[in-house]
């Protein structure tokens, strides 16, 4: 492109000028404020870690039994400590640990509950229902397993880390 | 594209004639410090501006954060500075912020003063102006408490005391402000609430008034 055909008007130079330099202000002044509120999506966020029931490996059966323990919650400038529950049982070698929460709704569940329906957990709110396993019954509200528990034994203890989903 | 957007909306709504009332306005050769380098004391007033524009914005993005309770205050004021990203930067033009907006506005009343600004017929901006003076006071005053910290603290019962020894009315000024007997959660809520609703509220329409008497009436002349 040669010169001539690229002539800038001094209104167009102008213009050019002030918005790059206006622009470069206002950035200047907006991005650490935008950064600053955009901080808790962009912060990673930790695996959590695993805290102790006070049970322990030999107290498990094959039944499930329900455990409530502490987990410390730290929200920003406020630490709270809020209670969870599990269900826990053996499956042979394999120790596991069931979150209590239905998955259809929300509500808690409990095992062996209902008369009609024993060695089953049982949701009161719409009949949800699953199995041993956590599988859900089929024909019932919940439309996936319950949540599992992260597992670990230390020095004979139980010690339960994050919930995770099962599809 | 941002033209063919433009064109688009002014074909229907007609919006240039609004703008181009605001925007388009002589600057007088005294008042453009491109002709006489002194006139940068002209500049003054419209600093003044930019940094309330730096205060409001950056007030908005700290009331993300900041809580204002009597426990948590001084805890959140930590965590948005020392564990938020840029918090310390936000929290520091708001800071440092605070003191020039009482720099700028004084320099802005001399300049005022000493180019005999306010006489006639501008003596109503002038008291626009003096109105504004002590709004921005006030969020000065008010905004001090909310970190909850010792020199907030202290500052606050002194200005409360200060406020007690006016004649006849003091007790119930302290009371009001304080918002009981003592300085504690109801005097941090309600100088949120001041800091934030109230005196904004009331800078932004003086703010107008003021911009609406220097458009009307033009700068005033030269020496």
């Amino acid at each position: 492109m040669s010169e001539k055909k690229h002539r800038v008007s001094r209104r167009q130079f102008l213009t050019y000028t002030l918005t790059g330099v206006g622009g470069f202000m206002a950035a200047g002044m907006l991005s650490p404020m935008v950064r600053m509120a955009l901080d808790p999506a962009l912060e990673a966020t930790g695996d959590s870690e695993f805290v102790a029931v006070g049970l322990g490996e030999d107290e498990l059966t094959e039944e499930p039994q329900i455990v409530n323990f502490e987990l410390e919650i730290e929200d920003a400038w406020y630490t709270s400590e809020q209670p969870r529950s599990a269900w826990i049982y053996k499956d042979g070698d394999e120790i596991i640990a069931l979150s209590p929460i239905c998955t259809h709704l929300g509500c808690t569940v409990n095992w062996d509950a209902n008369e009609d329906y024993p060695e089953q957990f049982f949701c009161p709110c719409h009949f949800g229902r699953f199995e041993r396993d956590g599988t859900n019954v089929a024909g019932t509200p919940p439309t996936r397993p319950l949540d599992v528990y992260d597992v670990e034994v230390r020095d004979g203890m139980i010690y339960l880390g994050q919930i995770n989903q099962r599809s | 594209m941002l033209q063919k957007v433009y064109d688009w909306v002014d074909e229907r709504l007609d919006i240039t004639p609004l703008w181009r009332d605001i925007a388009d306005h002589e600057v007088p050769e005294h008042v453009n410090p491109a002709h006489h380098f002194s006139a940068f004391v002209y500049c003054f007033g419209g600093l003044t501006f930019f940094v309330v524009v730096i205060q409001i914005l950056s007030g908005m993005f700290l009331t993300m954060y900041y809580v204002p309770d009597i426990i948590h205050a001084y805890e959140s004021v930590y965590y948005l500075q020392n564990e938020v990203t840029h918090g310390l930067i936000v929290r520091g033009m708001h800071h440092w912020g605070a003191s020039l907006v009482i720099v700028m506005m004084f320099l802005h009343t001399l300049r005022v003063f000493f180019t005999g600004s306010y006489k006639k017929p501008r003596e109503l901006n002038w008291v626009v102006g003096v109105l504004l003076f002590f709004v921005i006071l006030g969020l000065g005053f008010t905004g001090y408490l909310l970190p909850w910290d010792m020199k907030a603290y202290f500052a606050t019962v002194v200005g409360l005391e200060i406020a007690e020894s006016a004649p006849v009315i003091g007790g119930f000024a302290r009371t009001l402000l304080a918002g009981g007997e003592i300085i504690g959660a109801q005097t941090l809520a309600r100088f949120f609430a001041i800091h934030v609703f109230f005196l904004p509220g009331a800078l932004l329409g003086l703010l107008g008034a003021h911009f609406f008497m220097i458009r009307k009436q033009g700068i005033s002349g030269p020496l």
